[in-house]
């Protein structure tokens, strides 16, 4: 959860990124705000900083408020610190049909916090989410870039007791 | 040139191919023109959001006489040869521009007696012509707390309407942005992000082109209500702007200095921060006259032409 | 069993990958369209097919490829609307995670149609594994000669790549996709000019939504007239249908448009009956958007005659006692269903996901999830059931996108068929149905 004044990619990533930038014409750099931001937040503890944000302006050459702009409007992207492992339950009516209510009542409980909240030790954070796509399998969660689905309250036990013990960090580059 | 003829609420005017609907409206002038909170001629791109200048289109051109099956935006629909307009003559966009009114002010602060905008607010005009005399609304409105972006300008977020004109203001005449639209939704708010000064020659036009109380004049605020201010037309040799302004004075003190309007409340040149902020000595300007309020604003309500 | 050309091999293993997919047949019609076929022809044979765009809108597909401007030397783009984000539809997520070669086929297809040398796959950020799946698709169809220079020596080239959202349905609005695509906020563009002429940047540019696509392998490959000859009146070809809700077998099915709607809900072929025994109250027929209607107008016209799933029969009695085929998001609810408050839950929807450009939509979606919020909760008026009415008839028409509409019609139509049960809520002073 710290925030990193001097985030900087290493060569490896930078090379990951000066590709996603030649896949627009010349010029155009500024498309690949999306999925460099994406990259950025993976290594920025799940979240987007001032400092992160500025450096990502900077590597497309574009003014820092360009990306706020963009980072504020998208709802992946999160301007506050978050847990290592952030759980996003979806509520949208599919979900909420079969269930989702209960779904997310019991992650409360179990965490002891309210969506949008972090546990103390900063392990969980806890996100309500809207349709997810995968509503035929509702209900549904989102941990990273991996899809739980056909969730009920014993499978969300067992998907915490492994998180914990594994010190599961939801936040890893999405491209790898 | 190739002129076209277009009829708005059974008034014919002929005016150049690429006209606008909303601009033959201004040509005919009068009743006829709608209101326009977002769109403003001199901002590319500017118009399309607020909705309030919705028309109803009853027959799309000569060619092809169909009626265009939803209102469309005047102020970003051109005219076609032989199209006819229904504006104040449809009770659907009556209603519509009454339903957008309310829109507008749900979640609007209505804080009119504190708010240096009043009497010559845009908003205030479009709730009195169209405005419901009661709110339907029970809830808390949205809230944001003002901001100072920079010395010269204070935001009130809670005022704004989301016409994006401030924003285009500094991407068209400044060659750097610092503040945007950020969030999303009934969440957006014009803001620096990390607290910046908007500062370059020309941010004083946000002020000017703002048609709410959003953006005010620090260095005007809380100073009169703009009612009990005479304005001037004046001038002065600037080398950053063409230094024709208009001063609004109480006594002989100037209380503000702000850009030429003309009547729809757009301004006819952009001016430089150094002639609106830093010139407020009388004999900094060569006064030429009163100057004329065209707008049906209480601030007509003066007659200070006859002193 | 209903002609497949979506589901067919989705059982087969490894289908994802290029070897069993060319082994089944696979790229087959490239190798015959880029030798036999002009890019003109191409257009020709999807328009003949009646193909009609599976987005949702529903817009005859080769005729929006026609609109194309052609006069320019701009580059073109020809991009792939994944951002599937409409509640109650999860069908292309199914293609891209089992089938992403059958997608990207189809993607060379329409590239060569249109002359696009450059094109794009925007998928919802949400579905990063799912872009991940097709980004290895997309790399062995390099390697295999599909996408790069000189496609099978035809002198067609070709450079395909994926583009992540990052968490917004207004972006499955074409101009709102284009904006996000050249980097900005996802803010649709006021129409016109449409994308066809001014398009990703400013060039001309079609986007078709993933289905739609990934039909066209099998048009090229069998004609025109063949996939012309599935269906029932204008509604041609096969259509994936996302069922959820409360049924026995939820899931994706490919059905021939025309199948009876009673058939879908209720035969074991498909969605298998309503769980529990319990029986039909509502169905949203076409994603969160279209119109609710009451069982006995889901499964019968109100002129009594069996309703179908097609755009016309489904549409058939217009908004009074018809909704839309939409994009295919079939939810079904049984009677444990309070209505308020699965409204609620997409009044909520659309209100998150206004992108807040226009007064209507950005200030009207809130006020209808507040309401909705009230009278779910006890707290509601019988003034407020009409104005709501009132508020959804002034979002409607009345905004720069059809996100308005889409947050309207859902209020309305519940409205319009379940009064009764929002002044239930409203009488009773809570909600009659929770537990």
């Amino acid at each position: 959860m710290q925030n990193s004044k001097n985030i900087e990619f290493n060569t490896e990533t930078l090379e990951l990124v000066n590709r996603i930038i030649s896949r627009y014409p010349e010029g155009r750099q500024k498309s690949a705000i999306l999925p460099v931001l994406h990259i950025a937040q993976s290594e920025n503890s799940g979240w987007l900083s001032s400092e992160t944000m500025d450096y990502v302006a900077c590597l497309l050459q574009i003014q820092p408020i360009e990306v706020y702009e963009v980072a504020s409007f998208y709802s992946m992207f999160n301007l506050q610190p978050v847990g290592n492992c952030m759980i996003e339950v979806c509520q949208t009516g599919p979900c909420w049909l079969n269930g989702a209510e209960d779904i997310l009542a019991h992650f409360e409980k179990r965490l002891g916090i309210k969506p949008g909240e972090t546990t103390a030790d900063g392990q969980f954070s806890l996100k309500t989410v809207e349709c997810l796509a995968a509503c035929g399998n509702a209900p549904v969660i989102q941990v990273g870039t991996e899809y739980h689905e056909k969730m009920t309250t014993g499978k969300a036990d067992e998907l915490l007791e492994k998180w914990q013990s594994e010190n599961k960090c939801s936040h890893t580059n999405p491209y790898l | 040139m190739s002129l076209v003829k277009v009829t708005i609420d059974q008034i014919e005017v002929e005016v150049e191919a690429g006209t606008t609907i909303l601009n033959a409206a201004r040509i005919i002038g009068g009743g006829v023109v709608p209101p326009a909170m977002c769109y403003y001629s001199k901002l590319e791109g500017s118009g399309g959001k607020c909705r309030t200048c919705l028309v109803k289109v009853a027959q799309g051109s000569a060619k092809d006489p169909r009626p265009m099956p939803k209102l469309v935006p005047s102020c970003r629909t051109l005219v076609q040869d032989g199209m006819v307009v229904q504006n104040i003559t449809s009770p659907e966009v009556m209603e519509a521009r009454k339903a957008i009114t309310e829109f507008l002010l749900i979640n609007h602060p209505l804080d009119c007696p504190v708010c240096d905008q009043a009497g010559e607010c845009h908003l205030q005009d479009l709730s009195y012509d169209h405005g419901l005399a009661d709110t339907q609304t029970v809830e808390d409105r949205r809230t944001f707390a003002p901001i100072d972006i920079g010395d010269k300008i204070k935001l009130h977020m809670n005022r704004c309407i989301l016409c994006y004109r401030c924003v285009m203001v500094a991407d068209q005449l400044t060659d750097q942005r610092v503040h945007g639209v950020l969030g999303r939704g009934d969440h957006c708010e014009i803001s620096t992000h990390i607290l910046k000064a908007v500062d370059n020659d020309f941010s004083g036009n946000m002020i000017d082109v703002c048609p709410v109380g959003a953006l005010t004049d620090k260095t005007f605020r809380f100073k009169s209500r703009v009612w009990f201010t005479k304005p001037f037309d004046a001038h002065r040799e600037c080398t950053k702007c063409s230094g024709k302004v208009v001063l609004w004075k109480k006594g002989d003190e100037i209380l503000r200095v702000t850009g030429r309007k003309n009547k729809y409340g757009e301004l006819e040149e952009f001016i430089c921060n150094d002639c609106r902020f830093e010139h407020k000595e009388p004999n900094d300007w060569q006064i030429e006259g009163p100057r004329k309020i065209e707008r049906h604003s209480v601030i007509g309500q003066n007659h200070y032409e006859k002193l | 069993m209903a002609q497949q050309i979506l589901l067919k091999n989705s059982d087969v293993p490894g289908l994802a990958s290029f070897e069993v997919y060319r082994k089944l047949g696979g790229y087959a019609s490239i190798e015959k369209t880029l030798k036999n076929f002009t890019p003109d022809q191409v257009t020709d044979e999807v328009k003949k097919s009646g193909l009609k765009g599976r987005g949702g809108a529903g817009f005859p597909a080769g005729m929006k490829w026609s609109f194309l401007d052609k006069s320019t030397s701009n580059p073109r783009y020809f991009i792939c609307n994944f951002d599937e984000s409409e509640p109650g539809t999860f069908k292309d997520r199914h293609i891209g995670q089992l089938n992403p070669h059958q997608l990207i086929e189809g993607m060379i297809l329409g590239s060569y149609a249109l002359g696009a040398r450059t094109s794009y796959i925007y998928i919802r950020g949400e579905l990063f594994y799912v872009l991940r799946i097709i980004e290895k698709a997309i790399a062995e169809a390099y390697a295999n000669g599909f996408l790069g220079k000189n496609i099978l020596g035809s002198g067609y080239d070709l450079d395909l790549y994926c583009h992540p959202g990052a968490g917004a349905y207004i972006c499955g609005e074409e101009t709102a996709l284009i904006e996000s695509l050249e980097g900005k906020r996802g803010n649709p563009r006021i129409k016109p000019p449409f994308p066809a002429i001014v398009g990703l940047y400013d060039c001309p540019t079609v986007v078709n939504n993933v289905e739609t696509i990934a039909n066209l392998p099998w048009i090229m490959n069998n004609g025109a007239e063949a996939y012309a000859a599935i269906g029932v009146g204008n509604s041609k070809g096969t259509k994936l249908i996302s069922a959820c809700g409360h049924i026995n077998k939820p899931g994706i099915y490919e059905i021939e448009l025309g199948l009876p709607v009673e058939e879908f809900i209720y035969s074991d072929e498909y969605c298998g009956g309503i769980r529990n025994g319990n029986k039909l109250k509502a169905v949203v027929a076409g994603g969160s958007s279209v119109p609710i209607l009451p069982a006995e107008l889901i499964l019968k016209t109100a002129k009594g005659e069996p309703r179908l799933m097609s755009y016309e029969s489904l549409a058939e009695g217009g908004f009074e006692t018809g909704t839309m085929l939409g994009s295919g998001g079939f939810i079904v609810m049984d009677e444990t269903t309070c209505i308020v408050k699965n409204l609620l839950t997409f009044s909520r929807f659309y209100h998150h996901e206004s992108c807040g450009q226009c007064s209507p939509c950005r200030e009207g979606t809130g006020w209808m999830e507040r309401i909705l919020h009230r009278i779910e909760n006890g707290h509601g008026t019988m003034k407020d059931i009409d104005l709501l009415v009132s508020i959804s008839k002034h979002i409607e028409g009345n905004t720069i996108c059809p996100l308005g509409d889409a947050a309207a019609w859902p209020v309305a139509s519940a409205i319009r068929h379940f009064r009764q049960e929002f002044e239930d809520h409203v009488k009773l002073q809570k909600c009659p149905l929770s537990k």
